[in-house]
């Protein structure tokens, strides 16, 4: 009797798993399944899945000839590369120096740091914007990233990381008369590798997904970053193709995802630093 | 230098050993300033200077594009509030994250908790309710502007299936807020779900095994005695972090409303941009920005305070 109430409690338990799952995926079923339609098919609205005349390609042909796709790409890379380049330079040897120095200013530079984790971009928008468009700065990659430059989030993180390990190495290579440059460059960063890692992806998905920030400095295409371009695909297909805008959406989804899926649990890790911020 | 060094070679080893202690405490303390310098230099600029900025600006009549203006003391803040579009736009986001939060945090709670107990397809499921996190929500917001288009939309088809005339989510000011609620909730369950599980591993097995000795039988009797206390600190901590990310919510309101139809989806962040980029209103939009920040700055200290109260055991 307790056997089988037993399997069907873990079974009720898998079915709604299951049916939360579906529920959970339909946007991404249905994204590819409107990509692969015609727009006569769509405008039909029937619920089938599977489209009676395939229209994949063309979709993604008109995605890829109407907006400028290579572009928006590749200027997400350039930005979210330089974010996290200067990220990981400035803030690695700032956390190293209050983990592993005798420095003074490492209590005031704690403070610093908290109250930088409380103050989010849109808060300190409207100077920054500012002083850019004085300086006639804005509509380029440094309008985009230099904000960023600084991660308040990377210091702490980092901070935690080297607190636990060892004195030991470190002592070994001053005793091999090592600069603390070098310290920080051989012995630090290589040990550092999974917070490095983990940091890069939360702050990758975090610039590439971002709209605010580019949507402000950005008027034109031709430095948008991939959610920018996509809302002037929009914009520009005053929204009803939507075969043509979910292959957009598909294409712009895809890197992401992709090495979401491939990365998985690097990628909770990372994502999840966030969690950590308290 | 090298004189003082001589003359104390003969007193005791200790003071030049003590000497030498200083001077490498000195050395490194400098040390340690170069290489904290470019970090110190980037939080001053571009978060402490900006942030005394928007409190001056808040206190000026500051328009972009007119070079001069003057202080006008505490009148943008006494304007706020007798502003309509300001006062909906508070509503809208008290109302938004009034729905996003319970739900985001319980179903996340809940998927973590079945997740955790069932062992069949964990990756699986793991996967598939953290995929809307890793995804571009401009994107995945395009693809809900399908989904419930009042016409072509697959779910109000699914609706008149069962005989239920679906409305017009994104179109109606009725619904349009629960609809981005529903985005919203989509977008953040798999987050809350990832903390939930870290929370859940934490807590010690024996705990149950001790629950249930003192006869704790049911699965619901070992949750209300167990799970939900040991979760405390988890959950508090969940709720923070999805109010704090309910409150920014910008994305899916610029993407499929802009604050439409009828200011019925105008939420804080978007009337700010509206002011401050739009109609470059920086003074009147730093008024905002301040007033959304000392929420911020509100929510942090309560969770704070909170967790200085009740969590002891970690």
């Amino acid at each position: 009797m307790r056997n089988t109430a037993f399997f069907s409690m873990r079974n009720l338990r898998l079915a709604m798993l299951s049916a939360g799952a579906l529920v959970f995926l339909a946007p991404y079923i249905w994204m590819i399944s409107t990509a692969a339609k015609s727009r006569e098919e769509i405008f039909s609205s029937s619920l089938t899945l599977l489209p009676q005349h395939w229209a994949l390609w063309e979709n993604l042909a008109k995605a890829l000839t109407r907006v400028p796709m290579g572009q928006l790409l590749w200027n997400g890379l350039v930005v979210c590369g330089l974010i996290f380049f200067f990220q990981v330079v400035i803030a690695i040897p700032c956390a190293y120096a209050m983990a592993k120095l005798k420095f003074r200013a490492a209590r005031t530079m704690m403070t610093l740091v908290m109250l930088g984790l409380l103050i989010p971009i849109h808060a300190t928008a409207l100077p920054i914007y500012v002083a850019l468009n004085k300086a006639g700065m804005l509509n380029s990659y440094f309008a985009l990233s230099a904000p960023f430059f600084i991660s308040v989030f990377g210091i702490f993180l980092f901070l935690q990381f080297f607190r636990a390990m060892p004195d030991d190495l470190i002592a070994a290579a001053r005793l091999d008369g090592m600069s603390e440059l070098a310290i920080v460059n051989r012995v630090i960063v290589p040990n550092a590798w999974p917070a490095v890692t983990a940091f890069a992806i939360f702050s990758v998905v975090a610039h590439w997904n971002d709209l605010f920030w580019p949507l402000i400095v950005i008027t034109g295409s031709e430095r948008a970053t991939p959610p920018l371009g996509l809302l002037f695909f929009r914009a520009a297909e005053a929204g009803d193709d939507y075969g043509a805008l979910m292959a957009a959406t598909l294409i712009i989804t895809l890197p992401l995802v992709a090495a979401f899926l491939l990365a998985q649990r690097r990628f909770i890790e990372g994502i999840t630093l966030t969690g950590l911020k308290g | 230098m090298h004189e003082t060094a001589i003359a104390n070679l003969l007193p005791a080893d200790r003071t030049t050993a003590r000497q030498a202690a200083i001077r490498a405490a000195k050395r490194e303390e400098r040390v340690a300033w170069q290489l904290a310098a470019p970090a110190i230099l980037l939080i001053i600029v571009l978060i402490l200077l900006p942030t005394l900025a928007v409190f001056v600006f808040s206190l000026t009549n500051y328009e972009l594009g007119y070079d001069d203006f003057q202080f006008i003391g505490l009148d943008n803040y006494i304007e706020l509030f007798g502003d309509r579009t300001f006062l909906i736009s508070l509503k809208n986001t008290a109302v938004y994250t009034a729905i996003v939060t319970p739900f985001s945090v319980f179903i996340g709670l809940g998927v973590a908790l079945l997740i955790e107990s069932e062992t069949r397809g964990r990756a699986f499921f793991r996967t598939v309710y953290f995929l809307p996190v890793a995804s571009l929500l401009v994107a995945m917001a395009t693809v809900f502007q399908y989904l419930l288009h009042p016409t072509i939309g697959p779910v109000n088809a699914m609706l008149s299936m069962l005989g239920i005339a679906g409305p017009n989510w994104l179109g109606s000011s009725s619904t349009v807020l629960t609809s981005l609620a529903i985005i919203g909730i989509w977008q953040s369950v798999g987050f809350n779900m990832v903390l939930f599980l870290a929370g859940l591993t934490a807590i010690p097995r024996e705990l149950y095994a001790a629950a249930e000795v003192d006869g704790a039988k049911g699965s619901w009797e070992r949750f209300r005695l167990v799970t939900w206390p040991m979760l405390g600190p988890t959950t508090l901590f969940v709720t923070t972090i999805s109010v704090i990310n309910a409150v920014k919510v910008f994305e899916t309101v610029k993407t499929l409303t802009e604050g439409g139809p009828n200011k019925a989806s105008e939420v804080l962040l978007w009337t700010i941009y509206q002011e401050g980029f739009v109609y470059l209103r920086v003074g009147y939009a730093s008024a905002m920005t301040v007033i959304f920040l000392a929420f911020l700055i509100v929510l942090m200290l309560v969770q704070y305070r909170v967790l200085d109260r009740r969590v002891h055991y970690t």
